[in-house]
């Protein structure tokens, strides 16, 4: 490995095992306390064949979000983003505006440090208002399925990406020229596609990964003239 | 035992898991605080980071709990509960559980009643999702290192590198709004929402760099998104 590991790292690996082992446990006790305390044991056959209509599709997603998502929220925010979850909804651009605010980059430790405050915060306020919401529902309930707040709801994700996206493709035209042109592209000729953005998400980083590389090769990124135009 | 979508030990197992991932939040808190004090980052970043990822993350809350209301009228409360709170996302839950009802010849339109058919929906619903929790376990640390073999040891290519990570999500998000354009006018509503909120956004860095409004830095990003939404309702009653 190129890159030695502080103690402070390595204890986010202990304890990112450690709290991701038990969360794993609890959560598959879940379906096993069901059966066991109502004495409702489902034929195998009938998880089976459930689970093959969901399995292949979210297993892929699940391991295509890793590969896509560990190096942008570093150890301790991937253990605790996953266990967590509603990553790129939520924590992702959570982290990554932290990481932009506060001036640190991806990949380092204070970036890492960052991120994870970002994510254990977002977590934190998350199931708190879900918690909130649930036990608070007959008081809440005509609020959130008001129609007039119905556009709102239906609006976070094009209100979210819309800033996150000026800042980051602001700082960096070039690179997100391509994979911005294929999407949109891609979204106009084949709309079903907005089902499967998770999926689409490694596909864009790939175009951009390969763009970048480009780009940095023939010298047109990455230079100290460059730098100051940014 | 009598079955029911809403019974108390429902609620009791899943506050229980709800708890734990609570306190693991907490954890990951306290420890990269110390360690920021530690690195010397300033206690005012720390401090900002916090308030301003949280309140980031109120509206995508709110939205979650949409999609709890939405599973509770066939899964009841606890179980929407739990599993927004942890490992998944509402573009998950909504179809897995969908998908588990109609292979078990249940609806989702009616309140299940049969506790086999819950607990099929149950397994499905847990096991369809923990692929990356699985892999994070077992393997984050060989995948870092296998990542960063990848990535070399030039520095600058690194941080592209990471710049075009983020980009290639962001793309992704920012072509997902030309999905539905074909509709007509109605179609471009989620472009003027974004377009409204990167002009707030650039508001922002305005007031940032003209009037020196360092503290905006942080907040920019909730206050635009929120801002956006809260727009987002006179320009859909305008152009649906």
């Amino acid at each position: 490995m190129d890159k030695q590991l502080s103690p402070y790292e390595e204890k986010q690996y202990a304890y990112g095992r450690v709290w991701t082992a038990l969360l794993l446990l609890m959560m598959l006790a879940v379906p096993l306390a069901i059966c066991v305390y109502y004495n409702a044991w489902p034929p195998l056959t009938a998880v089976l064949k459930a689970l093959l209509g969901v399995a292949p599709m979210y297993w892929l997603v699940g391991i295509i979000e890793v590969l896509t998502y560990v190096p942008m929220l570093g150890t301790g925010g991937t253990y605790l983003g996953f266990v967590t979850g509603n990553l790129t909804n939520l924590k992702v651009p959570c982290a990554l505006n932290a990481m932009q605010a506060a001036k640190v980059k991806a990949g380092t430790e204070e970036g890492e440090v960052i991120s994870t405050i970002a994510i254990a915060s977002s977590s934190i306020v998350t199931v708190l208002v879900i918690a909130i919401g649930v036990f608070g529902l007959r008081l809440l309930e005509p609020v959130l399925e008001s129609p007039v707040l119905k556009p709102a709801f239906d609006n976070i994700l094009p209100s979210l990406f819309g800033a996150l996206g000026v800042v980051f493709v602001s700082k960096n035209p070039k690179i997100a020229a391509a994979p911005m042109l294929f999407m949109v592209v891609l979204f106009l000729l084949v709309p079903s596609l907005s089902g499967s953005v998770s999926v689409l998400v490694p596909v864009g980083a790939l175009i951009a990964i390969g763009a970048a590389r480009l780009l940095y090769r023939k010298g047109l990124i990455g230079t100290e003239k460059e730098k100051k135009n940014a | 035992m009598p079955f029911s979508v809403n019974d108390p030990f429902l609620f009791w197992l899943s506050g229980i898991v709800i708890a734990a991932v609570l306190a693991e939040s907490v954890f990951f808190l306290v420890k990269a605080t110390r360690r920021a004090r530690e690195l010397n980052l300033p206690k005012g970043t720390v401090r900002k980071t916090i308030l301003s990822s949280g309140l980031f993350s109120l509206a995508p809350a709110v939205s979650i709990l949409i999609g709890v209301l939405t599973l509770n009228r066939f899964l009841g409360l606890p179980f929407p509960w739990l599993r927004l709170s942890i490992l998944g996302a509402v573009t998950y839950e909504l179809p897995a559980a969908t998908i588990a009802a109609n292979a078990v010849g249940a609806g989702v339109t009616e309140t299940i009643t049969d506790p086999q058919t819950f607990a099929v929906i149950a397994w499905t619903m847990t096991l369809g999702i923990i692929a990356g929790i699985v892999v994070i376990l077992f393997g984050l640390k060989k995948l870092q290192r296998g990542m960063n073999t990848i990535s070399g040891k030039d520095e600058k290519w690194r941080g592209i590198l990471m710049d075009a990570l983020f980009l290639g999500m962001i793309s992704a998000f920012l072509g997902l709004l030309f999905a539905n354009v074909r509709d007509g006018v109605p179609g471009f509503i989620p472009i003027v929402v974004a377009l409204v909120s990167a002009l707030l956004m650039g508001v922002c860095g305005l007031l940032i760099r003209v009037l020196k409004w360092t503290w905006l830095e942080q907040y920019a990003l909730p206050l635009c998104m929120l801002g956006a939404m809260a727009l987002s309702i006179p320009i859909t009653a305008l152009m649906a």
